[in-house]
């Protein structure tokens, strides 16, 4: 039996994550630490970032230590209609950390669900990323935005590129100012300025947010609004309607990502602990037929969470000598532990180990 | 509790009359002492006056909930924070210097000293021309002097400095302004206060 309070937060997420998954039939996805480098060249802009571990394998061949988890799940696969995969995994990954910009070991869980997709799995899997920030706390927020409603509404302001990239990046950093002075840069008008600066404000409750974009994209990307909108009255039916919102700052890379995006936050985190979407695009250039999303819950973030930390090590530090008998000894200890308590046997007292207690063998019976 | 990094100086004074006229004001900050935190528990607001180049770090990670920081901080370091507001303080230009007499032929790479070297990489790169960066971390305008760079991109404000080292901006990078700045974790849960705050200041810069 596992005695849960010796589990840090993110190994007690690891296990209510699988058995959620698993509930809602999705299958374990083991794979290994190393990868084919060529599979990260190929896809580089997905990643997260793109500097990767490589070494050599002892037959010449370039590997890398895993910086991403979906490129190799998606690489092999069936496609055809009515095939779905839905898989979870649990999977360390290495990459360089934005903050200290030097290699970083991330624990890392999550799902994909690929194949043959309808908006009841862009829901499931949106639903399931809900409720798992929901098992590691109630203190949380899910943001949605629709790429594909973005995208059309940028294409009928600007088709240039480099202003596409650019209002995106101001877009994703709420950042008005800028995306105004881009917009008399690129001569846009004045109308278009301000719709394109309402997307910025468009976020927080679903209903408020569908009307504003309603105002917003006059003829344009209907059927992306009218998904969003069904995929709304299908999130008012869950546990967490209150706490899934939508925000059109939420951003991915849409050389990749197309439609839904999300991204998950706990109180006492600083930074989105859940990331995902759906990305059609990356399928399609790794040759594949298949729809996909997904989403990654980075654990190493939950050492952010506030926690209490402990007065002491152990309970009861026990004393023996050379004159204690070692079956005593043992006995002592059993019997310490018996009650409900941590035990550490010494033969004298460590400074250094922060204890409740410190008894003799012979006083074990005293103990309280 | 709202915490609010705030940069050291006379930014940082001009900055907190805008909180303090939003009616967020904490009176002991203005006490001369080597304080660094000031709290106000009635109005839930705790200010930290830190390096003006720390406070997107300080957002960044959720120490502080929102501050206040250049533009060039924020093109240099790129942290993942909502830029809120132009607070329109602290305005200056970005710019290429270097001395009077100085003229690039582009026929070498071009010896940039500078303390923004991302800004200057990119300025660099999108124009395409190949240069190798010096990075400095104070007094710039003597590079081009000593003969270490042959133009240095840095802040300029009047001019004045350039003018007496007897160097002239040669081009104009972008403009520089203090920005609003909020820590997306802290948007989410603290938003109500926060976009109080943005209201209240965007109201002083009509």
């Amino acid at each position: 039996m596992i005695d849960e309070k010796f589990l840090k937060t993110e190994e007690r997420a690891i296990f209510a994550l699988r058995s959620l998954y698993g509930t809602y039939g999705y299958l374990p996805y083991k794979m290994s630490k190393f990868e084919e480098y060529e599979l990260y060249v190929q896809n580089k802009d997905f990643l997260v970032s793109d500097r990767i571990i490589t070494f050599n394998d002892t037959n010449g061949r370039l590997l890398a230590l895993k910086p991403d988890v979906t490129l190799s799940i998606i690489k092999n696969g069936e496609d055809g209609e009515g095939v779905k995969q839905k898989v979870y995994y649990n999977e360390n990954v290495y990459r360089v950390s934005e903050n200290t910009h030097h290699y970083k070991e991330i624990m890392q869980s999550g799902l994909e669900c690929v194949g043959d997709l309808d908006l009841y799995d862009f829901f499931e899997v949106i639903s399931l990323a809900a409720e798992s920030l929901s098992m590691i706390s109630q203190d949380f927020v899910l943001e949605i935005s629709h790429l594909d409603i973005l995208s059309a509404f940028l294409d009928s302001v600007c088709p240039d590129a480099a202003f596409r990239n650019q209002a995106l990046r101001y877009i994703a950093e709420k950042n008005p100012h800028d995306l105004q002075r881009l917009c008399e840069k690129y001569e846009v008008s004045e109308e278009n300025c301000e719709k394109l600066s309402g997307f910025i404000y468009a976020y927080g409750k679903r209903d408020a947010v569908i009307g504003k974009l309603s105002e917003i994209c006059t003829g344009v990307a209907n059927d992306a609004l009218n998904e969003l909108k069904m995929l709304s009255k299908m999130l008012d039916e869950t546990p967490y309607k209150d706490k899934i919102l939508f925000d059109f700052s939420v951003v991915n890379d849409m050389s990749y990502y197309n439609g839904f995006v999300f991204k998950g936050f706990l109180n006492g985190i600083c930074e989105g602990i859940l990331s995902g979407g759906q990305y059609d695009k990356l399928m399609a250039k790794m040759g594949r037929q298949s729809r996909a999303i997904g989403f990654a819950l980075y654990l190493d973030l939950l050492e952010q969470m506030p926690s209490k930390q402990n007065a002491y090590d152990v309970d009861v530090v026990l004393l023996y000598g050379d004159g204690n008998s070692k079956i005593d000894v043992a006995r002592a200890v059993r019997s310490i532990c018996e009650k409900g308590m941590t035990v550490s046997a010494q033969r004298s007292a460590d400074p250094s180990v922060r204890c409740r207690q410190i008894i003799k063998v012979s006083e074990v019976d005293k103990i309280c | 509790m709202l915490n609010v990094a705030l940069p050291k100086g006379r930014l940082g004074e001009k900055v907190y009359a805008m909180f303090e006229a939003a009616g967020y004001e904490c009176p002991s900050i203005k006490e001369n002492n080597r304080k660094l935190v000031f709290v106000n528990e009635e109005k839930g607001i705790k200010y930290f006056l830190v390096k003006p180049s720390d406070v997107p770090i300080y957002v960044e990670r959720g120490a502080a909930d929102i501050g206040v920081a250049g533009k060039d901080i924020l093109l240099e370091y790129q942290p993942n924070v909502y830029e809120l507001l132009d607070l329109n303080l602290g305005k200056c230009n970005m710019a290429v210097a270097g001395p009077k007499e100085f003229y690039d032929d582009g026929i070498k790479a071009l010896r940039v000293a500078t303390k923004f070297p991302n800004i200057a990489t990119d300025y660099y790169t999108k124009i395409g021309r190949d240069i190798d960066i010096i990075k400095l971390n104070g007094s710039i305008e003597i590079a081009p002097i000593v003969g270490l760079s042959d133009v240095i991109v840095d802040i300029v404000e009047t001019g004045t400095t350039l003018k007496e080292n007897n160097l002239e901006v040669k081009t104009t990078i972008l403009p520089i302004s203090a920005r609003f700045i909020a820590n997306k974790s802290s948007f989410k849960f603290k938003g109500t206060q926060i976009e109080q705050i943005v209201q209240a200041i965007k109201e002083q810069l009509k």
